[in-house]
Formats: structure tokens, sequence, C-alpha cells
């Protein structure tokens, strides 16, 4: 399969590509790793007449410390966010997403910023990103702008990035020192997960101090699971009382029916691998 | 059209390739480089793998002009010298294929996880390969093949 014909243009700076950007307006699609972009292309499902290769901007490239938060640029590759020591310090949570997102050779050329533009509700990224409280750093012509998390997606595949706009980092506060667990339910190797749980958990002692709970493919963005943060405060890490707390996992949610299940079964999923996922994470 | 410019299996090639081309068409009709073979299509399979600046990719998910200024080596380039690299020798030694088509792939991908682990246990190998499929072999002599590489340098592409 082939994609339809496109223009391409392979800007070696942000401002040209913002540039490119404004020229060619909904005609344009970016393509950062290209790891969702080039299915969608070849099956047909979208024929952009002009595509924006992002791949030359080494500006957007790579892992920094910035004090308070770590700086992921948004072209940088799941595998090198996976190897990265810094964020296995700081944002344990994203390290454990990232590790079985897709499969290796997706995770070579994927991107961080892309998986995340993208906003596939069934994507590894966004509860984790949701969870840690990620901000989001979108340039435009007009200059730079700086979204929350619990802004930033909007709809399925929908995010508060504009067409005139790029992401060009995301900016996650340190989380040193909290335990952190994703607990994927997949039928088969490599595939989207059915539902998944991202928690990352503050201890102190056998006591939950702190929880941050993501769920992954519960509804048309992923979700927080407030209810379930609540709940934890204070509690013990055991089974029974994280069960308790993890049992309003599904508050709130409104997760879709397919083949792989409806949408009670998922219900009854995220409530099992919350209890999984926050005892893991609180385990250490 | 696009001007490309890559090295493949260490030759360098140039071309005017329309941007749409996939990178293992190109390799494919281009190139010459019929050894990668396009499987399922769909960056499922995983057959299509090549390694592009030193990691592996799903051929059929790049596009040509992303690979522009890159190194490619395909499974036509692992041999030196009419020597098989080893991992190619342990699939032969250990049965590791029935139909074969899967195992261009398989192989690349092979090479690739010895580079980052040097010595995978067997489930190691099993989550290292679990991007490309084999519809013959249950895997089992697939993954006795890679962890005989290994004791052998399989890792050097």
């Amino acid at each position: 399969m082939i994609p339809a014909q496109f223009d391409y243009l392979a800007p070696t700076s942000l401002d040209e590509a913002l540039a490119a950007l404004a020229e060619h307006g909904d005609d344009a699609k970016i393509i950062a790793g290209g790891q969702s972009l080039l299915p969608v292309l070849r099956m047909r499902l979208n024929a952009p007449e002009m595509v924006i290769d992002l791949g030359k901007i080494e500006s957007l490239r790579g892992i920094r410390d910035d004090g308070d938060h770590l700086v992921i640029g948004a072209m940088t590759t799941h595998a090198t966010v996976a190897s990265d020591s810094a964020v296995a310090e700081h944002a344990a949570l994203i390290s454990k997403a990232v590790e079985h997102l897709a499969d290796s050779q997706i995770r070579h050329r994927g991107t961080f910023g892309g998986a995340l533009a993208h906003a596939d509700p069934a994507g590894d990224l966004g509860a984790p990103a949701l969870a840690l409280g990620a901000e989001f750093v979108i340039a435009g012509s007009g200059g730079t702008r700086t979204v929350a998390a619990d802004d930033f997606f909007e709809d399925l595949f929908t995010t508060a990035i504009g067409e005139d706009e790029i992401l060009t980092e995301v900016r996650i506060p340190k989380h040193t020192g909290w335990g952190a667990h994703y607990e994927k339910f997949v039928r088969v190797a490599h595939q989207w997960p059915i539902v998944a749980v991202a928690a990352t958990v503050k201890a102190d002692g056998g006591t939950i101090a702190e929880a941050r709970v993501g769920l992954t493919n519960m509804g048309s963005t992923p979700l927080r699971a407030r209810a379930v943060e609540q709940a934890l405060v204070g509690q013990p890490a055991t089974e029974d009382a994280v069960r308790e707390a993890a049992g309003a996992a599904a508050e709130g949610t409104n997760p879709p029916s397919d083949l792989n299940g409806d949408a009670d079964y998922r219900r009854h999923l995220a409530t099992v691998l919350t209890r999984r996922a926050v005892l893991a994470a609180a385990g250490g | 059209m696009a001007r490309i410019e890559l090295t493949v299996d260490g030759a360098k090639v140039s071309d005017d390739v329309e941007p749409r081309m996939l990178l293992v068409q190109y390799l494919r009709e281009k190139v010459g480089k019929t050894g990668t073979v396009i499987g399922c299509d769909t960056s499922n399979c995983g057959a299509c793998t090549v390694h592009l600046d030193g990691q592996s990719v799903k051929s059929c998910n790049v596009l040509a002009v992303q690979a522009d200024g890159g190194e490619v080596t395909t499974i036509e380039g692992l041999a030196q010298d009419g020597e098989l690299h080893p991992m190619q020798a342990a699939f032969h030694e250990c049965h590791a294929l029935q139909c074969g088509f899967c195992t261009p792939g398989m192989i690349m991908q092979a090479v690739d996880l010895l580079k980052e682990n040097p010595d995978p246990s067997e489930e190691e190998v099993r989550l290292g390969i679990e991007g490309n499929l084999c519809r013959c072999t249950g895997y089992h002599n697939i993954v006795k093949a890679v962890r005989t590489a290994a004791g052998s340098g399989g890792g050097a592409a």
C-alpha cells in the first residue's frame, strides 16, 4: 500500500517549519517519526497535500534538566526516552510506559511529542503525562505558549495544538523518589492496550502519602482517576486498602466497546489494573 | 520529486524519488535489495526490518525521503567476504526457519537486539523480537538461534 501523492518539505529550523505550516494551512500535515501517520497515509485514511517533516530540526531532540522539571524535546525517540537515566530517576512513570510501547523497531523511530500530539486514546504516553501533570510547550507564528496536561487532550485524536502550531517540548515536573508502574492489558504482543493504568506513588514507610493515577483507553482522551488518588492518601500500601481505593477507578469514565471488550468489561479491568499498578508502584 | 542521498550496504546511492515512496520500495525497486521483503505492509510483522543509522526500523513504515543522508544496512549487507554473519550462521545451524519469509527481518532485529543486550535471557529474546511475526516455527528455534549467536558475538553488524 502506497500513500496518495503529496509534496514534501524538510525544514532545518522551527521557524521554517512554522512558516511552511502557515503557508499551507490545513492542506499540510506534520510528520515526526511517522510511526502512526504512515499507516494512516498508506491506508489513505488521510491524504494531505503537503507533508512537513520535522526530522531535520535538531533543536527538537534531546532531554534536559531544568531544575524542577525534565524537558523532553518533541522529536526525541521513544528508545532515547526509555534508556535515559534522568527520566528513570525523576519521572519513572514515563520510563515504565515507554519501555513496552509498541515494539523495538517502532521505538527507534517513533517520537515522544509525535505520539502525544497524535492523541490516540489507546496510546501509552497520554495517561503518564496526565498523571505527572506535564506541561506542553507549543510554538506558533505569534510565539510560544504552555498548555497544562489537563487542557491538552481535547477529544479523540484532538489536542490543544492549533492548525498553525507545533508541539516543541514537554515539561515533566520531577517526581524524584516516587515509585511507578504502568500496567497494560493486551491480548497479544505489541498490541494497543485494551486498558492500561499509569500509577505513581510517593510512599512514606508503608503508607501512601500521595498518588497519581492515569487511565489509557477509558474514554476519548486519557483520564485521571482522581477519586482513586484521593482515596489512597494516608492509606497503607496493602492489598486490601488499595483494592478498596481502586474500586473507584472507573468513576467518570466513558470507555469504548469493541471486539476486545465492551465498556463494562473495561470498567472492571480499570479497577483490577489500578490495584495492580498502585501496589507495584508503592512497592518500589 | 525529491533528491535523496544515502548509503546502502556500504555503497553510496542517490536518486530522485517521489516523497511518498516507502524506504522498502526504494530498497527493492531502485537499489535492487530484494533480500528485504514486504510482509504485512501494515508495520506489524517486521519482515521488512533493516538498520537505519545503526538502529532497526520497519522499512515499510519509513519514507525514503526520511532516510536521506542516512546509512542503511539490509540483510544483504550482513555477510562479510563470503562469510555468513554469526546470526545468519546461527539461524542456519539451529534450523530457525521453515518458509523463510520472516527471516531477513528476524535476523536484522536479532542483530539489533544483541547490540543493546549482548547476552539476553530467553524471555528477553522473546520480548526483543516481539515486533517480528513468524507463522511457521512457533519461535522456539529462532530464540535458540539468537542465544546461540549471542555466544559467538552475533551483535556486530
